[in-house]
């Protein structure tokens, strides 16, 4: 029965395998860019923008696909952004208070 | 989950839980909370690697001895560790057997390449000079990678469980969601280390 399934999405909601496997080829293709750029002297000043772009672009494609946030109910999305949202606030929060703020002081 | 029926609709097997205030599966969902919380838990370790990042006043320093092209690899090989387990979770929900547990050893042994990975590079480290307690960058480093190698070993255990589970037949379409729940554990940490690669190890 499951091999004659053919359809973009099988009965769960979820992508097929090929999706998956395509996927999986943007992801290696996003981390030899991220690591090429790293080696590539006439991006340095572009390096840690270009970087968090591709690492949060990882970060979506696979908790859209891989973890099926994209084709799951809305609700665990909820529950997973806002703890993730408040996680990158605090990140944030302390690299302003221990490294911007310091350097402002002495300037 | 003793409730867990399965429907059989066009294309697959797709286990059906017991009715809910929500209309949502309570275990699906107190698992995304789980993963919620170790979003601040791994934030947590991240800020704090942020906070000292070249604060360290002897070396070793992160600059010297860090090893992209080695990293490089282990991310690649955690990245298809998790295309692995999808495959696995899909061939579970169609119930190929065979294939669901080939995909299945294949996250186990990508799991346990990136370990070995792990532990020569922290005992490459240790020989170079950089302990736990040698400076704000030895402090910050093991214990934020540390604690995410203890996250991928307890999810290789789990995910031998599974296998076992598979192999003795006790894991039909209907069980799935078993499998499912172990993929989101999975891809977290998978996550996790793509925010520690691209902050910890290419920018610097």
């Amino acid at each position: 029965m499951a091999d004659t399934h053919t359809t973009e999405q099988h009965a769960s909601g979820h992508p097929t395998w090929r999706t998956y496997v395509v996927v999986g080829f943007i992801l290696c293709v996003i981390t030899a860019v991220e690591v090429a750029i790293f080696y590539i002297e006439a991006l340095a000043t572009l390096l840690v923008p270009l970087l968090l772009v591709l690492s949060a672009a990882k970060f979506v494609i696979v908790v859209l696909f891989y973890m099926h946030l994209r084709f799951d109910s809305k609700v665990f999305g909820r529950v997973f952004y806002a703890p993730l949202f408040l996680a990158v606030l605090v990140v944030i929060g302390m690299i302003i208070l221990f490294k911007v703020l310091p350097g402002m002081e002495l300037s | 989950m003793a409730d867990v029926a399965m429907s059989h609709s066009a294309g697959g097997h797709v286990p059906v839980h017991a009715p809910t205030t929500t209309g949502l599966n309570t275990f699906k969902l107190g698992f995304w909370v789980f993963l919620g919380s170790k979003c601040l838990f791994f934030g947590s370790l991240i800020a704090t690697y942020m906070t000292y990042k070249n604060e360290s006043v002897v070396g070793p320093y992160s600059a010297d001895i860090l090893n992209i092209p080695l990293t490089s690899i282990s991310t690649f090989v955690l990245l298809m560790s998790s295309l692995s387990m999808v495959l696995a979770l899909d061939a579970v929900q169609r119930g190929r057997r065979t294939y669901a547990i080939a995909s299945l050893l294949g996250v186990i042994l990508l799991g346990a390449a990136f370990l070995a990975f792990q532990a020569f590079e922290f005992t490459h480290f240790y020989h170079e000079g950089l302990k736990l307690q040698t400076n704000l960058f030895g402090s910050s480093f093991f214990v934020l990678t540390g604690f995410h190698g203890a996250h991928v070993t307890i999810g290789v255990v789990w995910l031998i469980v599974l296998l076992v589970e598979l192999l003795r037949g006790r894991m039909p379409p209907a069980r799935s969601l078993t499998l499912e729940i172990a993929g989101l554990y999975w891809h977290f940490v998978d996550i996790v280390w793509i925010i520690i690669f691209t902050l910890i190890y290419l920018i610097q």
